[in-house]
């Protein structure tokens, strides 16, 4: 890694991505003294996971995190802009984690600031860190040459599936779209996957691919992304998974999600050996200590 | 029918446009931000006969010169677009548009929920694609009518 600021998987190389990958496969059990860094988590939206995964994450490497509570009693809500919010912080730390409502969000923030800025999650945009650890997962199950992966739900404001999917694009892998036709994958997002060459195909059904698959990677379909509760019933009960759906899916299929999850997977599926999803949240902190070390003292930088 | 034709409109100080697509004419006049109520002294010739493009629209404008912005966002609808600067009644530089790379400041991007469309300290900026512009911020892609985003 070599770069200031993570702000989309578009940045990473295949070369960046496994050097994180790899890190993280050993940081764990020996893990570098960052005793002196401060890491800054901003969340203008609640992600419990996700912020305690990175504080988590800056305390394995021996460092400390600060934060600015919840938005309600932060000078944002005052009317503070984030471009001045951030200006702040970097003075506090050495390294700025941002969750923001607003796509380009982060993108916006890491031009005030010197500090490394880390992405995660800016509205549908983007949350590359997540997809590292959505990418050391497949790697552990699935491996990622010659993959096949169906990536299911809402397509179209998902930002892991936004940034997971353009980081695959580094990989031989095969990429099923599975949605509603409503919710499919945004124009942007076809356009990169089309620039970069990648094998991609779109379905409303899953039976229609998934025999074929070593990877599904389901998501939440929203509720509030439909007028009618109706309508929203009738898509979301289509793209929810149980032991007998995946009845015609291979042996060895891994099923994968970002959680938290409502009912898009039946509890039923936790106990086969396809379910890896709490293994893949689990694996958020070895990720993201590899993701710190390069980005806030590493030895390239 | 010739450019001469349309020497009625002869201006002194300003701007003239030529080789615009027929048809595209007021889209140049939305980019310029001119829509008469600053009354400022405009015409507009459109579906011309043109040699090089069939038919084609021209733009003149008094007493105005554009900013290298205006003539990046014009050049995404006009591509073949030639900017000619009049002083004195008299053409004193004649330029072909080029397609930059980027627009910045002057295309407002669609996504309602793209930071730049807040009250944050920062200009749209649009890079520019074969066929659309993509917001550099959200990645939000304007495919055609590229001249209602300003
Ligand atoms: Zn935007």
């Amino acid at each position: 890694m070599r770069h200031d600021h993570l702000i989309s998987a578009k940045q990473l190389s295949r070369d960046d991505i496994e050097a994180v990958l790899d890190r993280a496969a050993t940081i764990a059990d020996d893990p570098p003294d960052h005793g002196d860094a401060i890491l800054a988590l901003l969340f203008f939206e609640p992600s419990t996971r996700t912020k305690m995964s990175f504080d988590a994450a800056m305390k394995r490497l021996g460092g400390t995190t600060v934060d600015m509570g919840p938005v309600e009693t932060s000078s944002v809500k005052k009317g503070e802009t984030l471009a001045d919010t951030v200006r702040v912080v970097e003075g506090y730390a050495d390294a700025i984690v941002l969750r923001h409502p607003s796509e380009g969000a982060a993108k916006m923030a890491s031009e005030f600031v010197d500090v490394p800025l880390i992405n995660a999650g800016d509205g549908a945009g983007q949350h590359p860190s997540q997809t590292l650890l959505d990418l050391y997962t497949i790697r552990e199950n699935a491996g990622l040459d010659d993959l096949t992966i169906g990536i299911m739900g809402d397509l179209k404001y998902g930002r892991t599936v936004h940034s997971l999917a353009s980081a695959l694009t580094n990989f031989d892998a095969r990429q099923h779209f599975v949605s509603p036709e409503s919710l499919r994958l945004p124009r942007s997002v076809r356009y990169d996957l089309h620039e970069a060459g990648a094998q991609v195909r779109e379905h409303t059904d899953l039976e229609e691919v998934l025999s074929e698959l070593d990877v599904l990677y389901v998501t939440r379909i929203q509720r509030e992304r439909f007028p009618d509760e109706n309508e929203y019933r009738a898509v979301a009960g289509q793209y929810r998974i149980d032991e007998g759906t995946l009845a015609a899916a291979r042996e060895d299929l891994v099923v994968m999600h970002p959680l938290p999850r409502v009912d898009e997977i039946s509890a039923d599926v936790d106990d086969t050996t396809r379910a890896k999803y709490f293994e893949q949240a689990h694996n958020g902190v070895p990720v993201r200590m590899a993701l710190l070390d390069a980005m806030i003292g590493g030895e390239d930088r | 029918m010739s450019d001469d034709t349309l020497r009625v409109s002869k201006i002194r100080d300003g701007t003239v446009i030529d080789h615009v697509p027929g048809g595209q004419a007021l889209k140049v006049l939305a980019i310029l931000g001119i829509d008469g109520s600053a009354g400022e002294t405009v015409s507009v010739g459109m579906n011309v006969p043109s040699d090089k493009l069939g038919r084609k629209d021209i733009v003149k404008v008094e007493g105005r010169e554009l900013s290298q912005a205006e003539v990046d966002v014009i050049s995404l609808i006009a591509p073949a677009a030639s900017i000619n600067i009049v002083r004195d009644y008299e053409v004193v530089e004649k330029n072909r548009v080029v397609r930059p790379d980027r627009v910045e400041g002057v295309l407002a991007c669609p996504n309602p929920n793209c930071i730049t469309t807040g009250d944050e300290p920062v200009a749209s900026a649009f890079e520019v694609l074969d066929a659309g512009v993509r917001c550099a911020y959200c990645d939000t892609i304007i495919r055609r009518d590229i001249a209602d985003h300003i």
